[in-house]
């Protein structure tokens, strides 16, 4: 299953090693990775593969909320295919 | 890879905008439930009720966690009741309001719209049982909802049904004045009501739907301010529409997805996207507030209805393309006690109820969400209904009265329902009596319009 995890807040050093540990530590694939600041705040975004019988969604969601926490960022993972039927025609 | 832009406005829209879902509601029909004997119909209709919607509750749980999509109310409309009441006439319609409010505890949605009566052209059996149980059912219950049809563009106006809603509205609120009046709250009085209806308290399960269906309610006025102040800033009113245009599409969009994949989880047919701007008291997700982005001081004042009209048409012309089934109301919503920026500018006096009016003649539904005065007429309110009816039905859309009389308070009050359905000024009304008029009963014909064929 492919989703999409975004980190917003204040940059600081370690977002990148402390997510994709996260990630790894669970077989979650990370396809692709960007980061940028929008508007002042940085937003990294990774797209990701969760691994089939694997981890649950909401496993892998409370392990990415719990870092975002650690981190003092929002940290949200959504199935990819919301921003397909958002914006794709 | 998505565009970055796109997937932080997504989230943005979701956890800074109030973008949701703001109902996912599953028609269910009774038709099979009749039953000549009290106890078994009613025990039809428990059992079938939780059959159907026993998953409905955390099938939407569990997409909001992994698609990210907020689902603010699950909720269940079924067959008009009084359809059902036909063939059983000894039960006591109370009961099957009760049966109905178990089920919905049972299955955990917060509210069951259906205890309806469809008598746009006159009264059939069951129909007027209904309508008079309707106080006290929505007394004796926590999630029933009650809705009456009394006209259409096809079959002109009841009269006598319009006669009867009055009294039976004060009556909702007398009998709940303890609690805030909040019987009249969930009473709905309509003009070509839709089948469809995900939202309540109108929602109901029309005679025309499948056995069952998936119907969804989007919301996200949200969304549309913020987009305007993004996107439309020094824009003109080309622009404006164009913004709202796109910015439906994508709110359309998760609704339709939801739909999908709710329907397809539940093994039932999806049936209809509601295209509908619905606002809650939070403050930012008020239509008020939209308006209020596209240059007016306050909503009620001049330029209203302008405004109002484009939104509307905006709304649904983005929504339209971005969703193969669309129907129910579809339109931009403009309950007062609902809505923020409508309570300010109630309270500031700068929003009528006569403005109201002419702003459901552009707007999706009709005078939602309204207290009026304790002491206001039985037939004031029918001749309200009256002219609402009037307005839907020479204008082939829905409009709809739902007031509420604050039982013992008068303009300067207010009643407070708490959670979504907000808060209210006690509002001012015309009182000049139209009570000989709405004697007179019978039925306005069906005008010119309904001659299409």
């Amino acid at each position: 299953m492919k989703a999409v995890i975004t980190v917003m807040g204040t940059d600081k050093v370690g977002i990148l090693a402390k997510i994709s540990t996260i990630c790894a530590q669970q077989g979650v694939n990370i396809d692709e990775v960007t980061q940028n600041i929008l508007g002042g705040t940085f937003a990294m975004i990774m797209l990701v593969t969760l691994p089939e019988g694997g981890i649950g969604f909401s496993d892998i969601s409370a392990l990415l909320r719990q870092g975002g926490e650690e981190l003092d960022m929002q940290v949200t993972i959504t199935r990819q295919d919301t921003f397909d039927a958002m914006h794709r025609i | 890879m998505i565009n970055t832009n796109d997937i932080i406005e997504t989230i943005r829209m979701i956890t800074d905008e109030n973008l949701d879902v703001r109902t996912v509601t599953m028609g269910i029909s009774l038709l099979d439930c009749a039953d000549s004997d009290p106890a078994a119909l009613c025990r039809k209709i428990y059992e079938k009720i939780v059959r159907r919607a026993k998953y409905l509750v955390p099938v939407c749980e569990s997409i909001t966690a992994e698609y990210g999509i907020p689902i603010v109310n699950k909720r269940i409309s079924v067959t008009p009741v009084a359809m059902v009441l036909a063939g059983c006439p000894t039960a006591n319609p109370v009961d099957v309001a009760k049966t109905l409010d178990r089920a919905a505890a049972e299955v955990g949605v917060n509210f069951i719209g259906g205890f309806s009566a469809l008598v746009h052209k006159g009264f059939s059996a069951g129909d007027e049982r209904l309508i008079a149980a309707i106080p006290e059912a929505l007394a004796q219950t926590d999630a029933v909802c009650a809705s009456v049809n009394i006209g259409s563009t096809k079959s002109g106006i009841n009269m006598d049904a319009v006669a009867m809603m009055g009294p039976v509205i004060r009556r909702a609120a007398e009998l709940t004045a303890d609690d805030n009046c909040l019987g009249a709250a969930k009473l709905v009085v309509f003009c070509n009501a839709p089948e469809d209806n995900p939202f309540m308290a109108g929602a109901f399960h029309g005679p025309g739907e499948p056995d069952c269906a998936i119907n969804v309610g989007v919301s996200g006025p949200g969304a549309v301010r913020s987009a305007l102040e993004k996107h439309a800033k020094g824009a003109n009113l080309s622009g404006v529409a164009e913004t709202i245009k796109k910015t439906a599409f994508k709110i359309t969009r998760m609704g339709q997805l939801v739909g999908e994949i709710a329907g397809k989880a539940l093994g039932v047919p999806f049936g209809i996207v509601d295209l509908s701007l619905a606002p809650t008291p939070a403050v930012g997700d008020s239509v008020a507030a939209v308006l209020k982005e596209m240059g007016l001081e306050s909503v009620g004042g001049y330029g209203t209805t302008a405004a109002l009209a484009l939104l509307n048409d905006a709304v649904k012309k983005g929504g339209v393309m971005a969703s193969g089934l669309v129907g129910g109301l579809s339109g931009a919503f403009i309950p007062v006690s609902e809505d923020a920026g409508m309570i300010a500018a109630a309270e500031r006096g700068t929003l009528s109820l006569e403005k109201l009016e002419a702003m459901t003649a552009v707007c999706s539904v009709g005078l939602d969400m309204i207290v009026v005065p304790g002491d206001t007429p039985a037939e004031v309110l029918s001749a309200m209904i009256a002219d609402e009816a009037a307005i839907g039905m020479i204008n082939s859309k829905t409009t709809a009265v739902r007031v509420i009389p604050a039982i013992g308070k008068t303009v300067g009050d207010r009643l407070d329902f708490g959670g979504l359905l907000g808060y209210g000024p006690v509002m001012p009304v015309n009182t000049a009596s139209p009570a000989g008029f709405i004697a007179r009963g019978g039925r306005i014909p069906a005008p010119i319009q309904a001659l299409k064929n």
